[in-house]
């Protein structure tokens, strides 16, 4: 593989590594920063600050990392570096 | 790896049949048990049936699949599925304290607790994307593997196996103690011997197939611990609310006990101050809270018993795809735990607090005897003993209120079969479930501490012209050492086991995050700069952890720390005054008072708990590899070409090893 092309491939390796990193930080922390404001709003009885720290952020996580191992996958493909079926 | 293929071929090939035999056979063990007790066989039988019959079929497994090879000794050969090596890791990471006592920690501090929630979840983004991919296609053995082929040499080597056994050691005795307490309490063992039959039960798995047993017994109790761990809960949902989900249910649940803290406060049953349990902050100040999180996701993200399973799937889009099947798995049971918390407290808040002290139900006092349910501040023992604690209490009306009823974390997972009227093989299914956590968690630490030994101490460092079959008996040797040891370090009761596995996260994430994340994503990131960067990080970690807990007047008098801070109120939590008065003190000023010091754990930086202490080790460690690697010269060209390499998947493991 030349060497331009492994670079393309890794600046697209890199930037899905930011967008994961970006919704990590908003699942992870922004989210729970506004928790006292969003406790007033109640789903089925979930004040839903609290339903993001108990559930949401925990399926966003899951969800996540299926995209991301389908994803990556197909730079992997698409870049000619994915490994032998 | 042709010739790995042949032997335990038929076990792999036929994982699904296998296991859902298993699936299947367990609950209809669950079934006879429950008729064994409709006829009358007493329940301390039935509980010696769950456990006995569990770890016989863990040491079953762990015989069927035995190695003599190193390639499946270390990495299972390299051939676990995805979907199966999630179920692994899942069992792998959760511990008898996610299986007992994190429901218990989310009764007890409510929305604060859920840090820990978020905080086990969220490390496993990191994980796969940043680190364990990028393992995988090295072809570690072992974290240290990696450190020392990023980072030329055996001192970064060293420095990855101090960190790792810091941070596992710990974990693993405290794992043991929690087998040991399991065995106590269901099967009247006596404690100390409890703790070596739980050393046994491990040993069976691990031994004699290393990673390839513990992988496969490792499967087998996660199916256990979660069917333990959701029975009990989805009845209790179908009892309450008609509907056995309880991950939906419990919003009424938090609806019913947030009507019932409002009826306390105006009917004075509660204080005004109470503990509001959808309420933020009341625990952890807002920056703990986040900083918890943080150090715990990091953590998870650099704890080896935990990395190294990513080393035995087939591939590294496999190993991708599997950190997706852990989080699910390990997210069936986290985002259940909540819902635990909330059915316990309704049933607390609904039956017990504002009734008469006289008329409490059974199950408080069969806690009570054993002191982990204490009322008007005593081991509410029998109907006496509360009556006479509470008339001891200034002004009591003999009605229960919200401050006078204690109870501890670890019960409220254990006891809601009893609380919810469910016979005992219910019970005895929870135990075999907090057993089976503990178990399977102590097999993947022990398994890397005595790898960490014997593949990177002797075998790389000591000798490495030892041929394979004394490699695996001195791995073999190690382990049983290593176990043995720990065994009898739980056997004598640390008092402080339990805080220090928390602590394992923030040695974990401030020694060992920033050599792995910048040796994958920084070239420029050179070998001195990293052992620099894990003695900074690490060091800095557990100069913190160590200093507020046992030397916590040092660190007021010599380092410039404070009171920590109360997270409502803003006041310190050690007033000026006290503080003098304690560093005056000459029993606290001569050395380290363990756990009767005072100050312990209250003092800090920044107003930091300690349990979230590489909020310090962590930027340190990065900020130390940043500076050092620019004043070094950069890598060499061979060592670029090595970490392009890691970052392809294409083509095969970069360390190749000799495997029969």
């Amino acid at each position: 593989m030349s060497d331009q092309q492994d670079k393309a491939y890794w600046a697209k390796t890199s930037n899905l590594m930011y967008l994961m990193m970006g919704l990590w930080i908003f699942f992870g922390y922004a989210i729970h920063f506004f928790v006292t404001p969003l406790n007033s709003i109640k789903i089925a009885g979930f004040p839903l600050g609290f339903y993001m720290a108990a559930q949401g952020s925990l399926i966003a996580f899951v969800v996540m990392l299926f995209w991301f191992a389908k994803a990556q996958d197909k730079i992997d493909r698409d870049s000619g570096v994915a490994e032998d079926e | 790896m042709s010739d790995t293929r042949a032997s335990g071929g038929d076990f792999t090939s036929n994982l699904g049949k296998i296991y859902g035999i298993y699936t299947g056979g367990f609950f209809g063990f669950i079934v006879l048990v429950g008729l064994l007790e409709a006829i009358g066989v007493p329940n301390r039988y039935l509980g010696y049936m769950f456990m006995g019959l569990t770890i016989l079929v863990y040491a079953f497994i762990g015989i069927v699949t035995r190695t003599a090879e190193v390639g499946e000794y270390y990495v299972a050969g390299r051939k676990v599925p995805a979907f199966y090596n999630g179920m692994a890791t899942g069992a792998d990471w959760m511990s008898a304290a996610s299986f007992i006592g994190m429901a218990g920690s989310l009764y007890l501090l409510g929305y604060d607790g859920l840090a820990f929630v978020l905080g086990w979840t969220g490390g496993y983004v990191l994980v796969a994307v940043l680190i364990a991919p990028f393992l995988r296609k090295f072809g570690a053995y072992t974290v240290p593997d990696f450190l020392s082929a990023r980072y030329g040499g055996n001192t970064a080597r060293m420095c990855g196996v101090m960190v790792l056994i810091a941070c596992s050691f710990t974990y693993v005795v405290a794992q043991i103690f929690g087998t040991g307490l399991i065995a106590q309490r269901f099967l009247d063992m006596n404690f100390e011997i409890a703790c070596f039959v739980g050393l046994a039960g491990i040993l069976v798995c691990s031994m004699l197939g290393g990673m390839k047993a513990v992988t496969w017994t490792q499967v087998a109790q996660y199916i256990v611990l979660i069917v333990a761990y959701l029975i009990p809960v989805v009845i209790m949902s179908a009892k309450k609310f008609g509907l056995p989900i309880p991950q939906l249910t419990y919003g009424q649940a938090l609806q019913q006990i947030s009507d019932l803290e409002n009826q306390f406060k105006a009917n004075g049953l509660a204080p005004a101050n109470m503990k509001i349990h959808t309420e933020a902050f009341t625990s952890y100040s807002p920056a703990n809270y986040f900083w918890l999180i943080f150090c715990l996701m990091v953590g998870t993200a650099s704890l080896p018993h935990v990395l190294m399973r990513y080393f035995t799937t087939p591939s590294v889009r496999e190993a991708r795809n599997s950190v997706a099947w852990s989080l699910f798995f390990i997210f069936l049971l986290y985002f259940t735990a909540p819902a635990y918390a909330a059915f316990s407290k309704l049933e607390v808040y609904s039956t017990l607090i504002g009734k008469p002290i006289a008329d409490m139900p059974m199950w408080v006092y069969n806690w009570g005897k054993l002191g982990l349910i204490t009322i008007c501040g005593k081991a509410a023992a029998s109907a006496d003993a509360v009556r006479e604690a509470c008339s001891a209490v200034a002004g009591h009306a003999g009605v229960l209120r919200w401050q006078d009823f204690n109870i501890n974390t670890d019960v409220v997972v254990i006891s809601t079969p009893e609380i919810a009227g469910l016979p005992y093989v219910i019970t005895g299914l929870v135990a075999a479930g907090g057993l089976a956590a503990a178990l399977s968690t102590a097999d993947g630490l022990l398994l890397a501490i005595a790898n960490a030994l014997s593949h990177d101490i002797y075998y790389k460092m000591i000798n490495p012209n030892a041929p394979t079959k004394q490699r695996l008996i001195v791995s073999r040797i190690l382990l049983v050492v290593v176990a043995a040891v720990a065994a009898y370090v739980a056997s004598t009761r640390p008092s402080d086991i339990l805080a220090m596995v928390s602590w394992a996260f923030s040695l974990a994430a401030g020694g060992l995050f920033p050599a792995l994340v910048l040796g994958i994503w920084w070239k420029r990131a050179t070998s001195q700069a990293a052992v620099w960067g894990i003695l900074a990080g690490f060091g800095m970690t557990l100069f913190y952890l160590v200093i507020t807990r046992y030397w916590p007047h040092v660190g007021v008098q010599y380092f410039g720390m404070s009171s920590l801070l109360n997270p409502v109120t803003g006041a310190p939590l050690i007033s000026a005054a006290d503080m003098a008065k304690h560093l005056a003190d000459p029993a606290i000023a001569n050395g380290p008072v363990l756990v009767s010091n005072p100050l312990a754990s209250r003092v800090g930086w920044f107003n930091i708990n300690n349990i979230s202490s590489a909020a310090f080790g962590l930027p340190l460690g990065f900020l130390v590899m940043y500076v050092v690697s620019l004043l070094t010269p950069a890598p060499s060209k061979e060592l670029q070409a090595f970490i392009d390499e890691c970052r392809r998947p294409k083509g095969k493991t970069i360390m190749e090893e000799k495997t029969t």
